[in-house]
C-alpha cells in the first residue's frame, strides 16, 4: 500500500477524526442513532451530486448549475407523482430529465468549446428563474400517499437512500480507477492535447461527463424529494457550492487531473457534519459558514504549497536539458 | 532490394495565416528502414510528422499507409493504422503515473473495457527496462527529470508496437549511454520491419542509425538521399543552400562606446552559463543558435525575468543587478518577446493602449491620465511604422501579424531605451512588414541604440548584424564578425560541427 498517494485523504480524515473525537468528549449525544441518521439523510443527496462533481472537476471543468438542475428535478418529481405516475416510473424519468439538462451544458462546453464556468453560470440562472416563472413560487402539495419514502415506510426508505448513495460511490470510484472511460477523464483533465494525440476524444468525454452529472443530480433530487410530503420550489439552493467545496477539500485539484472519489466522501462528511458538530459542542451556529470557508482555504492552500514543492526539482532539471 | 512503402505522403501543403509551413512535400517510408528528416529551425519537420499522425490537417495532398489512402486522419485513426510518435514538446500527463502515461498511448481499447493495473505496471516496467530507464513506474510523470521524461516517451512509443514509429529529437536530453541503448532498440525494431522516421539536430547520429535522409528547407523537400553517400558537412550545405535573395537595409554605423557588457554572466536555473558579450552604441549584434541553445533564456536573464546568479552585467560603465523587468525598463533595456500573441501584444486592447503600456508613468500628471498625449504618441508610431489601421483606438486583434509586431515594437521604443533586445522580431511576419521592421532597426542603430537580435532566420542574422554571437548549450561558443560569417559557419557552430566541418 502506497500511503504517500493517499496523503491528502489521510490528512483530511485525521482532521475529521479529531473533530469527531472532540465533539464526542464535549457532547456524547452527537453520536446518538437519531442524530447520525439525520446527518446521513441530509448529506446523501450532496454526496451523490459531489460524486458527479468530482468527475467534472477531474476533467478540468466546473458545473455551477447543479443546484438549479436539482430544483427542476425536485419539482419534476412532485409533478409527475401528482399526475398519478407510479414512483418507480417517475425515478427514471427524472434521471433522464437531469441528463438532458446536463447534455445542454455538454453541447455548449464540448461541442462549442465555451468555458464551463460561463455556460453553467448562464444555465444556473436560466433553470432557476425559468422554474420561478412557471411555478410562481408555489410548492407541490397533496401528493399521493405512497409518494413519501416510496410508500415503503421511513426506516426502509432511509436505508434505501443511503444504500443507493453508497453503491453509487463505490461504482464510480471503481469506474474511475478501473475503466478506460474513467482513466480518460483523468487524461483529459491532465493534458487535453496529449489526450487527443493519444487517440482519446476529449469532446466526447466532456459531453459524457456533463450528461452524467445531470443524471446524478436527477437521481439525488428524486431521492431527496421523497423524504417529505410536500415538494418545495426552491430546492437545491447553494448545492453547487457544497458539492464543489467537498470535492476540493477532498483533495481533487481544481485544475483537473488529480483526485479521487474517496477524498470526496471524506470532504462531504467533514463539511456536512461540521455545522451540527459545532452546535453540539456549544459553538454559535452562525460560525458554521465561516469555519467551512476556513477549511476550504486551508485545504487549497496546502495544495499550493505542495505544488510549489513539486515544481522546484523541475527547475533544477531544466538546466540539464539545455546543457545537453 | 527496395522494400514496399509503409507510408507515403504526397504533395502535402500546409500554411498558417498565409505563411507556408509545408509546400508540396512528398515523403516515403519503407518497411524496415530508419529514415532521417533534417532541416533548420522552422524547415517544416514537425509540421510534416504532425500531418502523418493526424494532429495537423494538411491543406492539400494525401497520406497513404499500407497503400491505402488515409481519409479524415486524426491521432486516434493513425494510431489504429499503426503510427506512434514521440513529439518534440512533451505530451505527457503530469498528474498521472508513468505506467498510466504509457498505457494511455499503447492500449487501444474501448472506453468501457476495464483496466488491468498489474499488467500495466508489468508492461511499463518491461518497456522502460528495454530502453534503459531506471525509475519507478508508480511515480507521477510530472516529477520526472527531462531525460527520464524522454525515456518514458520512447518506451511509450516502442510499446505501442507500431509499424510506423516517429521520433522527433528523441536524444535531445539523453546521456551517451542512454543514446547507445536507444540505437540498439531502434535496430531491433528495424529488423522486425518497423519503419522509423527519425528527426535529429545531432547530425553525427545519422550515419550510425539512418538508412536514408530527407532534407527539408523552408517547408519544401530539397531531396532524399541514401545515408551512405552523405556526411554531416554535405547535409549542412543542403540544409542551408539558400541564396541570400533579400536586400537588407543595413547601414554602416560607426560603433560608439560600450553600452551593455556581460562578464561571465550566468543563470544556473535556466542553463545560461559564462556569457561574455559587449554591445556598443549603434551596433546590431545577432544571436544565433538552435532552439533550446539558451538564447531566449539569456534575454530573460538580462531582463531580470530570471535572476542572474553569477557574473556581472555593466550598463554604460556602471555595474547593475536587474531583478525585475520593471527595473530593466527603468535602466533603459527593452525586450520584444518572441511569442507575439501571448507576450508581445495584448490583443483585446487598443493600439494606443498597447503602445503606451510600458511608458504609462510618463503619461499621467498628478495621478490624472493624459489621453490626448497617449493618442498623440500612438499616432506618431502608427505614422512612423505605417501601421495599417483606420484608427489608433482599434483593437490590436484586428491587425495583421506584421502590424501587430510593429505595435509591439512601438511600445518598447516609446520608453526610449538605450538597449533593445529583439527576440525573433520578424517570425511569422509578412515580407512587407519584415522589410519595415528591418529598416526601423537600422534607423534606431544609426541613432545610437545598442541592439541584440535573437533570430533563427539566417538571412536576417547575416543581413542585419554587425557581429554574430552563436550560442550552443547555454553559452556563446563563438563570435563572428560580419565579414567572416556565413550560413555554413553559423550552422556548424550551432550544431557543434565546427571541428569536422
Amino acid at each position: 500500500m502506497n500511503f504517500s498517494r493517499y496523503k491528502r485523504e489521510i490528512s483530511v480524515l485525521i482532521a475529521y477524526i479529531v473533530l469527531l473525537a472532540t465533539v464526542g468528549v464535549i457532547a456524547p449525544s452527537f453520536f446518538s442513532a437519531g442524530n447520525l441518521r439525520d446527518l446521513a439523510m441530509n448529506n446523501a443527496a450532496v454526496l451523490i451530486v459531489a460524486v458527479g462533481m468530482t468527475l467534472v472537476i477531474l476533467a478540468g471543468e466546473i458545473d455551477i448549475s447543479v443546484g438549479s438542475q436539482f430544483a427542476v428535478c425536485t419539482l419534476a418529481t412532485g409533478w409527475l407523482a401528482k399526475a398519478g405516475i407510479p414512483i418507480l416510473v417517475v425515478l427514471p424519468l427524472v434521471i433522464v430529465a437531469g441528463a438532458l439538462m446536463g447534455a445542454v451544458a455538454g453541447v455548449f462546453i464540448a461541442r462549442l468549446r465555451l468555458p464551463s464556468i460561463v455556460v453553467t453560470l448562464a444555465l444556473m440562472v436560466a433553470w432557476r428563474d425559468g422554474l420561478r416563472w412557471i411555478t410562481e413560487g408555489e410548492w407541490v402539495q397533496n401528493l399521493p400517499a405512497n409518494f413519501q419514502w416510496f410508500g415503503l415506510g421511513q426506516t426502509v426508505g432511509q436505508l434505501l437512500i443511503v444504500l443507493v448513495a453508497i453503491v453509487l460511490l463505490i461504482a464510480f470510484a471503481w469506474m474511475l480507477r478501473h475503466l478506460n472511460a474513467g482513466r480518460a477523464v483523468y487524461a483529459v483533465g491532465s493534458n487535453a492535447e496529449a489526450a487527443r494525440l493519444s487517440g482519446v476524444e476529449p469532446q466526447r468525454i466532456l459531453f459524457g461527463i456533463f450528461a452524467m452529472m445531470g443524471a446524478l443530480v436527477g437521481l439525488a433530487a428524486a431521492l431527496n424529494a421523497v423524504r417529505f410530503s410536500i415538494v418545495p420550489s426552491n430546492a437545491g439552493f447553494g448545492l453547487e457550492l457544497k458539492a464543489i467545496a467537498a470535492v476540493v477539500v477532498g483533495g481533487t485539484a481544481i485544475t483537473g487531473g488529480r483526485g479521487r472519489i474517496l477524498g470526496t466522501l471524506i470532504g462531504v462528511a467533514l463539511l456536512g457534519t461540521i455545522g451540527t458538530a459545532l452546535t453540539f459542542a456549544g459553538v454559535n451556529p452562525f460560525w458554521e459558514k465561516a469555519i467551512q470557508g476556513m477549511i476550504i482555504l486551508v485545504a487549497v492552500g496546502s495544495d499550493a504549497v505542495l505544488v510549489h514543492l513539486a515544481t522546484v526539482p523541475n527547475l533544477r532539471f531544466r538546466k540539464l536539458q539545455i546543457e545537453n | 532490394m527496395t522494400s514496399p512503402a509503409l507510408l507515403s505522403a504526397s504533395n502535402i501543403s500546409k500554411s498558417y495565416a498565409g505563411v507556408h509551413a509545408l509546400r508540396d512535400v512528398s515523403f516515403e517510408l519503407r518497411a524496415g528502414e530508419v529514415h532521417a528528416l533534417v532541416g533548420e529551425n522552422g524547415a517544416g519537420k514537425t509540421t510534416l510528422i504532425k500531418t502523418i499522425t493526424g494532429a495537423v490537417v494538411p491543406d492539400a495532398g494525401e497520406i497513404r499507409i499500407n497503400d491505402q489512402v488515409v481519409k479524415d486522419n486524426s491521432p486516434g485513426r493513425s494510431k489504429l493504422l499503426g503510427v506512434a510518435a514521440i513529439y518534440q514538446e512533451p505530451t505527457l500527463f503530469p498528474e498521472l503515473t508513468v505506467a498510466e502515461n504509457m498505457a494511455l498511448e499503447s492500449e487501444q481499447r474501448s472506453l468501457w473495457r476495464s483496466v488491468d493495473w498489474n499488467e500495466r505496471r508489468r508492461r511499463a516496467a518491461a518497456l522502460l527496462e528495454q530502453v534503459g530507464g531506471r525509475f519507478d513506474v508508480e511515480r507521477d510523470a510530472g516529477s520526472l527529470t527531462m531525460p527520464e521524461q524522454q525515456l518514458m516517451e520512447i518506451a511509450r512509443a516502442v510499446g505501442a508496437d507500431a509499424r510506423i514509429l516517429i521520433m522527433d529529437e528523441p536524444t535531445a536530453s539523453l546521456s551517451d549511454e542512454e543514446t547507445q541503448n536507444l540505437y540498439r532498440v531502434i535496430k531491433d525494431l528495424r529488423e522486425r520491419g518497423t519503419g522509423v522516421i527519425y528527426i535529429s539536430h545531432r547530425l553525427e547520429e545519422l550515419p550510425v542509425i539512418a538508412d536514408r535522409v530527407t532534407v527539408l528547407r523552408d517547408g519544401a523537400v530539397v531531396g532524399t538521399y541514401s545515408m551512405d553517400e552523405m556526411d554531416p558537412g554535405q547535409l549542412i550545405r543542403l540544409m542551408v543552400g539558400r541564396e541570400l535573395s533579400a536586400v537588407f537595409p543595413k547601414r554602416e554605423v560607426a560603433a560608439g562606446e560600450i553600452v551593455l557588457e556581460l562578464q561571465n554572466f550566468s543563470n544556473r536555473a535556466n542553463g545560461v552559463t559564462g556569457i561574455n558579450l559587449a554591445i556598443r552604441a549603434g551596433e546590431i549584434v545577432g544571436l544565433a543558435g538552435l532552439v533550446g541553445a539558451g538564447r531566449t533564456e539569456l534575454a530573460r536573464t538580462i531582463l531580470g525575468l530570471d535572476e542572474a546568479d553569477a557574473g556581472e552585467m555593466w550598463l554604460r560603465g556602471k555595474r547593475v543587478h536587474v531583478q525585475s523587468p520593471g527595473q530593466a525598463i527603468e535602466l533603459g533595456i527593452s525586450y520584444l518577446p518572441e511569442d507575439r500573441r501571448h507576450h508581445g501584444v495584448i490583443l483585446d486592447m487598443s493600439i494606443s493602449a498597447n503602445i503606451t503600456l510600458a511608458s504609462l508613468r510618463n503619461l499621467s500628471r498628478l495621478g490624472r491620465f493624459d489621453f490626448s498625449r497617449e493618442r498623440e504618441i500612438a499616432s506618431e508610431y502608427v505614422r512612423r511604422f505605417s501601421i495599417k489601421t483606420p484608427a489608433v483606438f482599434n483593437r490590436v486583434s484586428t491587425l495583421s501579424g506584421g502590424n501587430q509586431q510593429k505595435v509591439a515594437l512601438s511600445r518598447w521604443l516609446a520608453v526610449k531605451p538605450s538597449v533593445l533586445i529583439l527576440d525573433e522580431p520578424t517570425q511569422g511576419v509578412d515580407v512587407g512588414a519584415k522589410a519595415e521592421i528591418h529598416a526601423a532597426m537600422s534607423e534606431l542603430a544609426a541613432q545610437g541604440m545598442a541592439i541584440l537580435m535573437i533570430s533563427s532566420d539566417m538571412p536576417e542574422v547575416l543581413g542585419m548584424s554587425d557581429r554574430i554571437a552563436v550560442m550552443r548549450g547555454g553559452t556563446i561558443v563563438r563570435e563572428l564578425n560580419r565579414a567572416e560569417a556565413n550560413q555554413q559557419k553559423i550552422l556548424e557552430l550551432a550544431l557543434g560541427h565546427d571541428a569536422q566541418g
